[in-house]
């Protein structure tokens, strides 16, 4: 590992050694990262690398457990973010949090405007002050202009300025780019540039990988909660960068058995919701596992609600077992065989102060009923029968589902769909957040589905478990189908390019 | 017992206890409470509260309200005058409230549901609307000369005993409400929509047409209230019912139904419609005036809020404990 310190200015701000758990997750692990004046910084890492934990810490959100945050080489403690914020040290978010209907000079000093006598506002010292970072930032945006109606781009500049006016001098900047057009982005770079050349330290964290490659320096790389490398990105290719983000040994046992697909059991073609994704079209057969992989925000899951009719599509069709589904009919899904076990299971899943028994029930409201009336003894024998089946850990069956584990909840879910006797089912990144153990219950689960002829669509962020539990392998970016790739032909390596959008595939 | 059951009914129990307690000391120090005609007089007056209480609860556990019931019977008892001055038939018009009540109940739904507004506003607005049509209808006119032998119907009693001849349809309705409520898929969706729209939504529960039928059913049971009224009190005039959706909100919400909807029974409500009831009537009796009973019945909707919320939290905490002594297989 190189040290641009042996050469150059002390850095602004440091992390040594700093360890974070969330119970039993270990999210980092002795990790370390120099951030010098008037360098742009990235940090790369897949999904649950740790980025997040790492942001939070230096922003003052986390207190790490083990590991000093050095200021200008002094040791501090962030009490919470305003401890980081008087530091000077800003994080500007994906998605802005502006006051809409104020105005972009009112949003900036937001709770501590110039006075005037009697402790009235002074409007005047507040436009001048906008206007003066405006100019600092080379950006052209009117102080008195309302926040509302403001592109993405532009209210991330308003953030910035806002940093920028708490005299920052390190800038977080957590994926910007995500949701910014091309030529957005250039004017982003600009002004990242501008405040490097002032003598800022920024640290950019983008799954882009080209961008990382345009603006940084350096890049510090994460993978499951620990440093991989922290290096010059000179002389390092794309593929060099993505081996250290994936780079992890497959060693992990997947139960998938091989099975002979058959019939087409879902079809989707063409299927497209306008500014969401565009165009898709993909079969599943019975006995497959198929995954859409993709990084967060490509429209695996929009693409998911649709097929199950949650948000309603503008174009295209969804079969399923040859017959056409309404569009934005979950009921109709579900009575053509379709099960959707979604991302958010506390939402969407459950409803969490019901009972394990009644959860389990609400998907046999229309099978469980005798002249009319719910069949009591029925859905009790079917939801005691399917939360035994996978496992579920529970004290009573009338128990409410908000007094179980994670995992334990999202077996109620899988149980509340596997009730239903589904031909196909899409689940939604099914193991994130629950244990080990759990985890490889339901790779086993789905594994054992597929045998039995079911059609399982697996939306995961998770690597390993995409290329150890599917046949097939489609990669979803900016809202497209990128890549379409067999078992054989699928590695880290592939998925990732397509998913950042490297024409690999 | 179902934990949410079991919660709920630690309310009912409360309220029905209340109930009791109510009714002995009235019994005991309220002179002229116990005499079948006060009794009678009770129920009568309860009964409005108690029809529209029905599709209310049903409202209320599915996470929604209706506050423009009272201008609903309003409503349907001007035009039963209007109609009856012009000369049309009894029997045409009732159906023909009804069916007025079903399209107040559906335009409410239909704004709830289709241009997603919430509730609360949506029926604050019909609410004067209603009403106001209701005054353009009927001005300042009270109709009083329906035909006897509908007025002695809604008046009667049952043959010398203090219950109102009304009170046996009542009854069915109830056993229907209950039914619905608590013994079919349609009222088991109810408590999921109520408790969580989204998770309902993906459990491939049709959520807007549950809420648009609770819609359309509130306004039939307001409309029928409202002929009700007009006969009970042999008097149509436009302000008939004027604020009895306070009554019936601060009723439901004391029987245990959570305003944030998922949570409640049906006999809770009717419990809490009752106590409300008896109390109105005391406080009659007491001679309390007019506007000091609109005051206890507000201070009751606040404390009816708050009081299933505090029983929750302390249930709560007993099943913490016992979960933590539960062994966990």
């Amino acid at each position: 590992m190189t040290h641009p310190s042996d050469t150059g200015p002390a850095p602004v701000l440091a992390l040594e050694d700093i360890s974070k758990s969330f119970g039993a997750v270990r999210a980092l692990r002795d990790v370390s990262l120099e951030l010098f004046p008037g360098e742009v910084h990235a940090l790369a890492g897949e999904n649950g690398a740790g980025k997040s934990t790492l942001i939070k810490t230096l922003a003052g959100v986390h207190r790490p457990d083990a590991g000093r945050v050095l200021l200008d080489g002094a040791p501090v403690v962030f009490h919470g973010p305003g401890d980081a914020r008087d530091a000077g040290i800003a994080v500007i978010y994906q998605e802005p949090t502006l006051f809409p209907d104020l105005s972009i000079a009112e949003n900036i000093f937001m709770g501590r405007q110039p006075r005037r006598a009697l402790g009235r506002i002074d409007h005047k010292a507040t436009h001048t002050a906008t206007a003066a970072l405006m100019k600092r930032l080379g950006v052209d945006l009117d102080p008195e202009r309302p926040a509302r109606g403001l592109s993405i781009a532009d209210q991330q500049i308003v953030e910035i300025a806002k940093a920028l006016s708490f005299e920052a001098r390190v800038l977080i900047m957590d994926e910007p780019t995500a949701a910014l057009t091309g030529s957005e982005v250039a004017r982003l770079f600009g002004v990242v540039r501008t405040l490097r050349d002032q003598g800022s330290a920024v640290l950019f964290i983008s799954h882009r990988l080209e961008e990382i490659f345009e603006i940084c320096r350096r890049v510090t790389t994460l993978r499951d909660g620990a440093l991989i490398a922290s290096e010059p990105l000179d002389g390092m290719t794309e593929d060099d960068l993505v081996r250290r983000m994936v780079g992890r040994d497959l060693d992990e046992l997947y139960p998938k058995q091989d099975v002979e697909p058959g019939e087409v059991a879902l079809s989707v073609r063409r299927l497209t919701r306008e500014g969401v994704f565009t165009d898709v079209s993909f079969d599943v057969r019975r006995g497959e596992i198929v995954c859409l992989a993709g990084l967060v925000g490509a429209g695996r899951t929009e693409v998911a609600r649709a097929v199950f009719g949650i948000d309603r599509w503008d174009a295209g069709t969804v079969e399923v077992d040859g017959k056409g589904l309404t569009n934005g009919a979950p009921s109709t899904a579900m009575a053509a065989g379709l099960a959707l076990v979604p991302e958010d299971r506390r939402a969407q899943g459950l409803v969490m102060e019901m009972s394990i028994e009644r959860n389990i029930g609400l998907t046999g409201l229309r099978t469980t009923v005798k002249a009319g009336l719910m069949d009591r003894d029925a859905e009790r024998s079917r939801s005691l029968d399917w939360a035994v089946k996978l496992h579920v850990k529970y004290a009573r069956i009338a128990d409410t589902v908000s007094t179980l584990s994670g995992g334990n909840q999202q077996k109620v879910v899988l149980a509340k769909w596997l009730a239903t006797g589904p031909k196909v089912l899409i689940v939604d990144e099914p193991t994130r957040g629950i244990d080990v153990g759990t985890k490889a219950e339901v790779h086993r689960l789905l594994g054992e589905l597929a045998a039995e002829g079911v059609a399982v669509l697996m939306i995961s962020s998770d690597l390993p478990e995409v290329l150890g539990m599917a046949d097939r392998v489609l990669v979803m970016h900016e809202g497209r189908l990128a890549a379409e790739i067999p078992r054989a032909e699928a590695t880290e390596e592939t998925v990732m390019a397509a998913a950042t959008g490297r024409a690999a595939a | 017992m179902p934990d949410s059951l079991t919660r709920a009914v630690r309310w009912d129990t409360v309220v029905g206890a209340l109930l009791v307690v109510l009714l002995l000391l009235s019994f005991g120090t309220v002179d002229g409470f116990g005499n079948a005609l006060n009794l009678s007089f009770l129920l009568g007056n309860t009964l409005p509260i108690a029809l529209i209480a029905l599709p209310m609860t049903l409202l209320v556990v599915a996470g929604e309200i209706d506050l423009s019931v009272a201008s609903t019977a309003g409503l349907s008892g001007a035009v039963m005058g209007k109609l009856w001055n012009d000369g049309m038939a009894i029997e045409t018009i009732i159906p023909l409230c009804l069916l007025l009540g079903v399209v107040c109940g559906l335009v409410n739904g239909l704004l709830v549901t289709r241009l997603g507004l919430p509730s609360l506003a949506v029926t604050i607005g019909t609410l004067a609307a209603y009403r106001g049509i209701a005054q353009i209808v009927l001005g300042s006119n009270a109709v009083t000369d329906f035909p006897t032998q509908y007025l002695d119907f809604a008046a009667g009693r049952i043959g010398n005993s203090f219950v109102p001849q009304a009170f046996l349809p009542f009854l069915v309705l109830l056993a229907i409400a209950v039914v619905v409520l608590h013994a079919t898929p349609f009222g088991r969706s109810l408590f999921a929509i109520g408790a969580s729209e989204e998770a309902a939504r993906f459990a491939g529960i049709r959520v807007r047409w549950h809420k648009l039928i609770l819609f359309t059913m509130t306004g039939l049971m307001a409309s029928l209230t409202g002929i009700f009224w007009a006969l009970h009190y042999a008097s149509a005039r436009y302000d008939n019912a004027t604020g009895l959706e306070l009554s019936v909100v601060a009723a439901v919400l004391l029987g245990g139904i959570d305003f944030d909807g998922g949570k409640g029974t049906l006999g809770g409500a009717i419990a809490g419609v009752f106590l409300l009831g008896a109390l109105q009537n005391v406080m009659s009796l007491l001679n309390v005036s007019a506007q000091s009973q609109i005051v206890v019945t507000g201070v009751l909707l606040v404390v009816s809020v708050l009081g299933p919320r505090v029983a929750r939290q302390i249930s709560v905490a007993r099943a913490g404990r016992r979960a933590a002594s539960a062994p966990t297989s």
